[in-house]
């Protein structure tokens, strides 16, 4: 095999998008995963998707547009998952629905070639610039330092927000921060993964690492670990293969996933559970 | 009263067009227990929420431990007020242990950019050795039974060192003994730690022996308070839950035999 690969410019930025994404990206799906929110990120995901089509079509920053548009969506959202409405997943729908459906909208209307929303929709790791890589090592920098800084009140948030209230932890204004750095680690990562891949590199990590461990530190570790492994070896693999960047590093982390689930001590748990319930009801 | 460490004053509360309160007036001295009492829908858990802070008022005051709740100072005044809910459903893939949950009682009193240290570990075993959850400390809380999830809910909210506890139908859902269990200890731990205690539940077999006075409620007002004995009578409970007397009559008689 040739290495030679690595020492080219463009291949190093890949490499330093794959370990920044893939940290940013699997933190956040530990708030995602533990606050059982994963029609909300799916739809920020998509909102990010076509708010950087609209920043396409009428000549703005793509990257405004999809930060724009994915905090929208959070501000329609969160207030849902606030309250703890029953069945949010409608509305959510909804939302989800019509993001996709004006992503498609922004694609028919922008004029000329459409290679660059195809770009943004499948991902290319391969084109980050260094000023998108400084942009991604801010926000993953801010998610590592105010996940170490305010690690128990998040800790609490995520294990019930309402008793996180009642000990007096701003539960709330938690919730809305998760939600705005989930926003701004979609809208730096998107152009990487691409926008219909995104939420599986955030997702998938974490809901592996929550197959591992009973304790919240080690999810985050792992889950991190996985992020990173899932980014690298998809990029690797994508070389190596000269497959699409994006998708190989969604269905690498989608492998460590499934070898995560059929290994999981927590398995035991729920053969267990259902047992005593045979039991119970028997 | 003048030394009301509870003092609600024609409070309204409504959640869209449900009015919740309806110009409720309650004060509670330091130290009392307090049973709040009705059917479904009368609006006790909104009473226990406007007493933490969480709760809006559309009309009426709350003074709670000598301060006026008011827009901001909710979160400072909750760090004071100990609050234990229903029992929840807890996934048991949950990465938190109890020790872990018990400790999160004391986050809030703690404050920003403070780790737990050795005093308030200290503390959090001191809770779990008086909730008797000692030999479950380190285990999964999603692997606990509902009683057992109570105790640690009862611990963590000692772990903050409330000076008013407020419970919400804590035994709803446990079965016979877990209830019996949950209700001695609150007891116990009211007497103990000279806490003032709003105990809210449907059932009256959940009531604590411990109890000074009860509050009847229904439909979003007191119907009527006073001791367990002179509330507690077949017509007051015929009248608040809608059944006819001689059906009231008939279950005491019930409860007797068994």
């Amino acid at each position: 095999m040739d290495f030679s690969i690595f020492g080219y410019q463009f291949m190093q930025n890949a490499i330093l998008t794959g370990v920044l994404g893939g940290i940013a990206c699997s933190i956040i799906g530990v708030f995602v995963v533990l606050m059982h929110m994963p029609f909300i990120g799916v739809c920020m995901s998509h909102a990010a998707f076509a708010g950087a089509l609209l920043g396409m079509w009428l000549g703005f920053n793509p990257l405004i547009g999809a930060f724009v548009l994915s905090l929208l969506a959070a501000a329609v959202i969160g207030p849902l998952a606030d309250r703890g409405e029953l069945n949010p997943e409608t509305s959510v729908g909804v939302i989800f629905s019509l993001m996709l459906g004006l992503s498609f909208l922004f694609i028919g209307l922008m004029p000329g070639t459409k290679s660059g929303a195809l770009e943004l929709l499948w991902g290319n790791i391969l084109t980050n610039t260094r000023g998108d890589i400084i942009l991604l090592a801010i926000v993953a920098a801010v998610i590592v330092v105010l996940v170490l800084v305010f690690f128990k009140e998040i800790q609490a948030t995520i294990f019930n927000r309402d008793m996180a209230l009642s000990v007096g932890i701003p539960a709330t204004l938690i919730l809305y921060a998760i939600l705005f750095l989930t926003g701004a680690t979609i809208t730096v990562t998107l152009r990487s993964v691409g926008g219909l891949l995104i939420f599986s590199l955030i997702l998938n990590p974490a809901a592996a690492a929550y197959q591992l461990t009973y304790n919240m530190k080690t999810m985050f570790l792992l889950s991190a670990g996985f992020g990173v492994l899932a980014s690298l070896a998809g990029l690797m693999l994508s070389y190596f293969f000269n497959l699409p960047s994006g998708a190989t590093i969604v269905v690498t982390s989608s492998v460590i996933f499934l070898l995560a689930a059929v290994f999981s001590p927590k398995r035991k748990v729920k053969s267990w559970q259902q047992k005593t319930l045979t039991e119970n009801t028997a | 009263m003048s030394d009301a460490i509870i003092s609600i004053k024609k409070a309204v509360v409504s959640y869209r067009e449900d009015i919740a309160l309806r110009g409720v007036s309650l004060e509670v001295k330091s130290g009392e227990f307090v049973s709040i009492v009705g059917p479904n829908g009368a609006g006790k858990t909104t009473m226990l929420t406007v007493v933490n802070g969480l709760g809006k008022l559309l009309q009426g005051s709350v003074r709670v431990l000598g301060q006026s709740l008011g827009y901001g100072n909710g979160h400072s005044l909750r760090k004071r007020v100990g609050y234990v809910a229903q029992v929840q459903n807890i996934d048991p893939r949950m990465p938190v242990n109890v020790r872990e949950v018990v400790m999160m009682g004391r986050y809030g009193i703690m404050g920003f950019l403070r780790r737990p240290g050795k005093n308030d570990w200290k503390i959090v075993d001191e809770m779990l050795e008086l909730v008797g959850m000692v030999h479950l400390a380190s285990r999964p809380i999603g692997h606990l039974s509902g009683g057992e999830q109570q105790r640690v809910s009862i611990a963590r909210c000692l772990a903050q060192e409330p000076e008013i506890l407020l419970l919400d139908e804590p035994t709803a859902s446990l079965d016979w003994r877990a209830k019996n269990d949950i209700l001695e200890l609150v007891g116990l731990i009211h007497d103990a730690r000279g806490l003032t205690t709003l105990f809210v539940t449907h059932d009256l077999s959940a009531l604590p022996n411990t109890c000074d006075r009860i509050v009847l409620m229904k439909e979003g007002i007191i119907w009527s308070q006073g001791i367990p004995r002179e509330q507690l009578t077949d017509e007051n409970l015929s009248a608040l839950y809608d059944i006819p007397l001689a059906s009231v009559k008939q279950r005491r008689e019930q409860e007797m035999v068994i």
